[in-house]
C-alpha cells in the first residue's frame, strides 16, 4: 500500500537524560514568586490598575488623519481648551492614528454623548473617526463586576474540578500557582502602565486555562509516578516528574507562544494589550506550574496509599498495585477511589 | 486503540469533508456564492461589527420615570373609581411609591376599597400562569386608603414597556434604510441596538434620543401663567414650558384632546406661505372626530400641540378641522422635520431612553482589522506547522493534517451555529490552533518515552496514544471549564472568545486524538505491522 510521506525522524532537542533539580530551589522559588505576587497585589493597591473606558467608563476615540502625520500637540491644545476634564491623546499604531481618552463626564450619560460630540468637532474634518466607545458609568461598574466574578468563577471552578479528579493537594497547589498568574500579569500591566480592559480579562481567564493545563499535565505524570515508585522519597519523585513531563512544557509553551507572537507582531494595534498579556501569561503560567503547583506538593505531602492503591482494595493499604499496566480506566477508578477514601 | 474499523474511518472522513464543505462559503463572495446550486452549504460566517464596521447602541430605559407613570395613572383612575362610587374623598396624591386617599365619611371605607378594588390586575395573560397582582389596596389608616404598586407589577410594567420600546426602536431604525440592523432586548431594561455599516451614529441617537409624545391639549381660555404662578393652575389643568426655551408657559388642560396614538401618517414638508419646514399629520376615524368636535365647539379659542410635554405652537382656532389632517409648525429645520416625522411615525416611546454604551467601528479599521486577522491566523498557523514537523517528522506531518482538519472544523461550526466572527474571536482560534497541539505533544512524546524504555515501536506507539489520551482530557476539561464560565459571565469580546475556545476545545481533541490516530494506523497498515522496526517520531 503506498503512503504519501515518506518516513522522517523528528528533531528531539531535548537532552532526556537530564535531570534538572526543581526541588532542590523550591524554596528561593517559593521566595521569588511569593514577592512577586505581593508587589504586584502593592503595585496594585497603590499605583492600581490603567482601566480603559470598560471598567471607569468614559468615552475612547480613535481617529486618522487623511493626509499625513497626526499633529498630536495642536490636537492636544484643541480638546483640553474644551474643558471636558481629562483628556488623553496618544499615537496609536500608525503616525496619522491617534486614539483620544475622555474621562468620564460628570452628569452622567447625557454628557457623555455631549462630551463626544465637542471632540469630533473640535477635530475637524480632516480627521476620519475609525472607532467611538462610550460607556456610562451603570455599564461599567457593571463590566467591573462581572470580569472580576468571571476570573473567580474560573478560579473555584478548575479547582473543583482539580480537587474531584486528583485530591486536594494538588488542588491547593494548582489555586496558588493560578492565583500567582492572574496576580503577577495584572502585576505586570499595573507596573507598565497598559490600558486593562475587557479583552485583558478574556486574557486572563485563558491564561488560567492554559498553566491549569499545565499543572494538570505535570500532576497526572505525579500521580502515575506514585503507583509505579512505590518507595522513592517525595521530593526525588516530584522532581524526576517536572523533568519528565518538561519537553512537553517546552514544546507546547513553544507552539502556543509561536501563535501569540503572530498576533503580537501583526494582529493589528486593536488585540496589542490583548496579545500582551497572553504572552506574558503564558511564560508566568509555564513557570508556575513547574516551579509552584508541583513542588508544592513536597510542602503539603501526599497520601501514597490512597493515590497508589487499586480502586477495589482500598482497604487493605499495603496491597501493590499492577501500575505498570493501569490504563485509562483504572487511572480513572483509581482517582474517584482515591477521593473517597480521602474523605 | 490503533485499529480502526471500516465505518469509523469512513465517519472520521466524513465529518472531515462535511467540515471543509460548510467552511467553503466563507472563501468567496457572498455573490459568487448565491449562484451556486441549491445542494451547495450558502451559509457564511457572519462578520461581528468590529470586523465589519457598523454602531453598537445599548439603551437604558428610565425606569423611575415609568414608575411615576404608573402612579399618576393610578391616582386618576382612583380618582375616576371613587367619583363613579360617589364616595367622597380628599387629599388623592402620590405619596411615595404609592397612591394615597383619605375618605371622608367612615361608613363610606367600604364602599371606597370595593370601587378601588377594581384597580388590581392580575399579572400574566392565562389563567394558570398566576403571577399575582400588580397593585394592592389597602387600608392604611382609619380613614387612609393606599394603593401601592407590587414589585411583580413594577417588573411587568418595565417588561411590556421593554417590548413596546424595542418595537418603537424597531420601526424608527428601520427608517434609516438598511434592515440588517437589530434591536434586541438585554436584561430587563435595556435594548441593544446593532446596525452594521452604520457609522455616523448623529441620526441614530437623535431617532431614538426623543420619546415623541405628541399632544393635543385645550388652552385654560382666561387665566394666565404669572397667575397661575402665583396661586396654582386650576384642578385639571398643568402649566407647561414651551419648546423654544424663552421661557413662556402656557395653562393647559391635562388630559389631552387627541394623542400621536391617534395619527396614522406623519410627513416632513414645507409651508406654502412661510416656506418653513413642518410637519403634516393624519388622524384616524376617532382622532378625527374627537378633533373635529373640539375645534367645532372652540373656534376663537388657541389649543396647544405639545411634544414630549413642551408646546411646540398654540394656534387660535380659525374655522373647524375636519378632515382629520393638518400641519404643525414649530421653528424646524429640515432635518429635524424629517427626525420627528419618522418618530411620529413610528410611535411614542413609552420612556426616554438613554444611551449607557457606545461602540462604534469605522469600516476602514474593520477591513484593517480582517486583514491583521488574516494575517496573524496564517503566520500563526504556518509556526506551530513548522515546529510541530520540526520537532516529530512524520508524525509531526500527521499532528499538522489534524491540526488543518481542526481549523476546518472550527470554522464550519461557527458557520452552522451562526456566531459572529469578531477580533476576539480571530485571536481565539489562533491560539486554538496553537494549543490544539499540546494533544499531539503530549501523544509524542510519550511515545519517544516508551521508545526509550525499550518498548517495540508498535507497543510504545499505542502505550502513547492510550496513556496520553486521560492526560488530554483532563487538561482539555479544565480549559472547558474556563471557557464556559467565560461564556456564561461574559459580555461582549469576552463571548465571542468564549464562543471560539470551547468549539477549538472539542475540535482540537477530534482533530489530535481521532484523525491523527487514524493516520498513524493506515501508516501502519501500509507498512505491515511486523516490518515496522522505528517510529519516524
Amino acid at each position: 500500500m503506498f503512503f504519501p510521506v515518506p518516513d522522517f525522524k523528528g528533531f528531539d532537542f531535548f537532552p532526556h537524560n537530564l535531570r534538572l533539580p526543581f526541588m532542590r530551589y523550591k524554596g528561593l522559588c517559593f521566595v521569588i514568586s511569593l514577592v512577586c505576587m505581593a508587589a504586584s497585589l502593592g503595585l496594585y493597591f497603590t499605583k492600581g490598575l490603567n482601566y480603559g473606558v470598560d471598567f471607569i467608563g468614559g468615552s475612547l476615540i480613535e481617529v486618522q488623519h487623511k493626509n499625513g502625520p497626526a499633529d498630536l500637540a495642536a490636537m492636544r491644545e484643541k480638546l483640553n481648551a474644551l474643558g471636558i476634564g481629562s483628556v488623553q491623546i496618544q499615537s496609536f499604531g500608525a503616525d496619522t492614528d491617534v486614539l483620544i481618552r475622555v474621562e468620564q463626564q460628570k452628569g452622567g450619560e447625557a454628557d457623555q454623548q455631549v462630551a463626544m460630540k465637542k471632540v469630533v468637532e473640535a477635530l475637524g474634518p480632516e480627521y476620519t473617526q475609525r472607532r467611538i466607545e462610550v460607556v456610562g458609568p451603570a455599564v461599567s461598574s457593571e463590566l467591573r463586576r462581572t470580569g472580576l466574578i468571571a476570573v473567580f468563577a474560573s478560579l473555584i471552578a478548575i479547582c473543583v474540578y482539580v480537587w474531584f479528579r486528583f485530591e486536594w493537594q494538588f488542588a491547593a497547589g494548582c489555586v496558588l500557582a493560578l492565583l500567582h498568574d492572574v496576580l503577577v500579569t495584572v502585576g505586570i500591566f499595573s507596573a507598565l502602565g497598559l490600558e486593562f480592559d475587557l479583552s485583558i480579562v478574556a486574557a486572563l481567564l485563558t491564561i488560567l486555562g492554559y498553566s491549569v493545563n499545565d499543572s494538570v499535565v505535570v500532576s497526572d505524570r505525579i500521580r502515575e509516578n506514585l503507583r509505579k515508585y512505590k518507595r522513592m522519597d517525595l521530593t526525588e519523585l516530584l522532581n524526576i516528574s517536572i523533568n519528565e513531563t518538561l519537553s512537553r512544557t517546552i514544546l507546547t509553551g513553544m507552539t502556543a507562544i509561536a501563535g501569540i507572537l503572530a498576533l503580537l507582531v501583526f494582529g493589528g494595534e486593536v488585540i496589542r494589550n490583548f496579545s500582551f498579556a497572553m504572552l506574558l501569561g503564558i511564560l508566568i503560567g509555564t513557570y508556575s506550574s513547574v516551579f509552584i503547583a508541583a513542588p508544592l506538593l513536597g510542602y503539603l505531602g501526599v497520601k501514597r496509599e490512597t493515590i497508589g492503591a487499586a480502586p477495589k482494595t482500598k482497604e487493605a493499604a499495603p496491597v501493590i498495585a499492577p501500575a505498570s499496566t493501569a490504563g485509562a480506566d483504572r487511572a480513572k477508578a483509581a482517582a474517584g477511589g482515591a477521593k473517597k477514601a480521602v474523605r | 486503540m490503533l485499529h480502526f474499523e471500516r465505518w469509523k474511518v469512513i465517519a472520521v472522513v466524513l465529518v472531515c469533508l462535511a467540515g471543509v464543505l460548510f467552511t467553503l462559503p466563507n472563501f468567496f463572495a457572498k455573490e459568487t456564492v448565491e449562484k451556486w446550486p441549491w445542494w451547495l452549504p450558502h451559509k457564511q460566517l457572519p462578520l461581528g461589527l468590529d470586523l465589519q464596521g457598523g454602531a453598537h447602541l445599548l439603551l437604558a430605559m428610565d425606569t423611575k420615570e415609568l414608575e411615576k407613570d404608573w402612579l399618576n395613572a393610578l391616582r386618576d383612575d382612583a380618582r375616576r373609581q371613587l367619583r363613579e362610587a360617589k364616595v367622597g374623598f380628599s387629599g388623592l396624591g402620590v405619596v411615595g411609591g404609592a397612591v394615597q386617599v383619605k375618605i371622608t365619611k367612615p361608613e363610606d371605607m367600604e364602599k371606597a376599597l370595593a370601587a378601588l378594588k377594581k384597580l388590581i390586575q392580575p399579572i400574566g395573560s392565562s389563567i394558570l400562569a398566576s403571577g399575582g397582582n400588580d397593585v394592592s389596596v389597602e387600608t392604611t389608616a382609619a380613614d387612609t386608603i393606599t394603593i401601592t404598586p407590587t414589585p411583580q407589577g413594577m417588573q411587568h410594567r418595565v417588561s411590556s414597556a421593554a417590548s413596546a420600546a424595542i418595537e418603537t426602536v424597531d420601526r424608527r431604525v428601520n427608517a434609516l434604510g438598511t434592515s440588517e440592523s437589530t434591536v434586541v432586548r438585554q436584561g430587563s431594561d435595556r435594548i441593544l441596538v446593532q446596525f452594521p455599516g452604520l457609522q455616523d451614529t448623529k441620526q441614530l441617537k437623535d431617532l431614538i434620543g426623543q420619546t415623541a409624545k405628541l399632544t393635543f391639549h385645550a388652552v385654560h381660555p382666561t387665566m394666565t401663567p404669572e397667575e397661575a404662578k402665583q396661586t396654582r393652575p386650576p384642578l385639571g389643568y398643568k402649566v407647561y414650558p414651551s419648546a423654544e426655551g424663552d421661557g413662556r408657559s402656557y395653562i393647559l388642560q391635562e388630559s389631552p384632546i387627541v394623542s400621536g396614538e391617534d395619527l396614522t401618517d406623519a410627513q416632513p414638508g414645507f409651508d406654502q406661505r412661510t416656506n418653513e419646514p413642518i410637519i403634516s399629520f393624519r388622524f384616524n376615524n376617532s382622532g378625527a372626530r374627537k378633533f373635529g368636535n373640539y375645534t367645532k365647539d372652540n373656534v376663537g379659542q388657541p389649543f396647544a400641540i405639545v411634544l414630549d410635554d413642551k408646546v411646540l405652537s398654540a394656534p387660535v382656532i380659525r374655522e373647524p378641522i375636519l378632515g382629520g389632517s393638518g400641519q404643525i409648525s414649530g421653528q424646524f429645520t429640515v432635518d429635524s422635520a424629517n427626525t420627528l416625522a419618522v418618530q411620529l411615525r413610528s410611535g411614542a416611546l413609552p420612556t426616554k431612553l438613554t444611551v449607557v454604551e457606545e461602540r462604534t467601528v469605522g469600516p476602514s479599521l474593520g477591513a484593517d482589522s480582517i486583514e491583521a486577522g488574516k494575517l496573524a491566523g496564517l503566520v500563526g498557523c504556518l509556526a506551530t506547522a513548522v515546529l510541530t514537523i520540526l520537532a516529530y517528522g512524520t508524525f509531526g506531518v500527521f499532528a499538522v493534517v489534524g491540526l488543518i482538519v481542526h481549523g476546518f472544523l472550527i470554522i464550519a461550526l461557527m458557520t452552522i451555529i451562526g456566531t459572529t466572527l469578531t477580533l476576539p474571536g480571530i485571536a481565539g482560534f489562533v491560539l486554538t490552533i496553537g494549543m490544539a497541539v499540546d494533544a499531539n505533544v503530549l501523544i509524542y512524546e510519550r511515545i519517544r518515552e516508551e521508545l526509550r524504555a525499550g518498548k517495540t515501536a508498535i507497543a510504545a506507539i499505542d502505550q502513547g496514544f492510550q496513556r496520553a489520551w486521560i492526560t488530554i482530557l483532563d487538561s482539555q476539561l479544565t480549559t472547558l471549564a474556563a471557557a464556559i464560565i467565560m461564556f456564561w459571565l461574559g459580555s461582549g469580546p469576552i463571548r465571542g472568545f468564549a464562543v471560539t475556545l470551547t468549539i477549538g476545545i472539542l475540535t482540537s481533541v477530534f482533530a489530535a486524538v481521532t484523525v491523527t490516530r487514524l493516520l498513524v494506523s493506515l501508516w501502519i497498515k501500509s507498512k505491515g505491522k511486523s516490518r515496522i522496526v522505528e517510529v519516524p517520531v
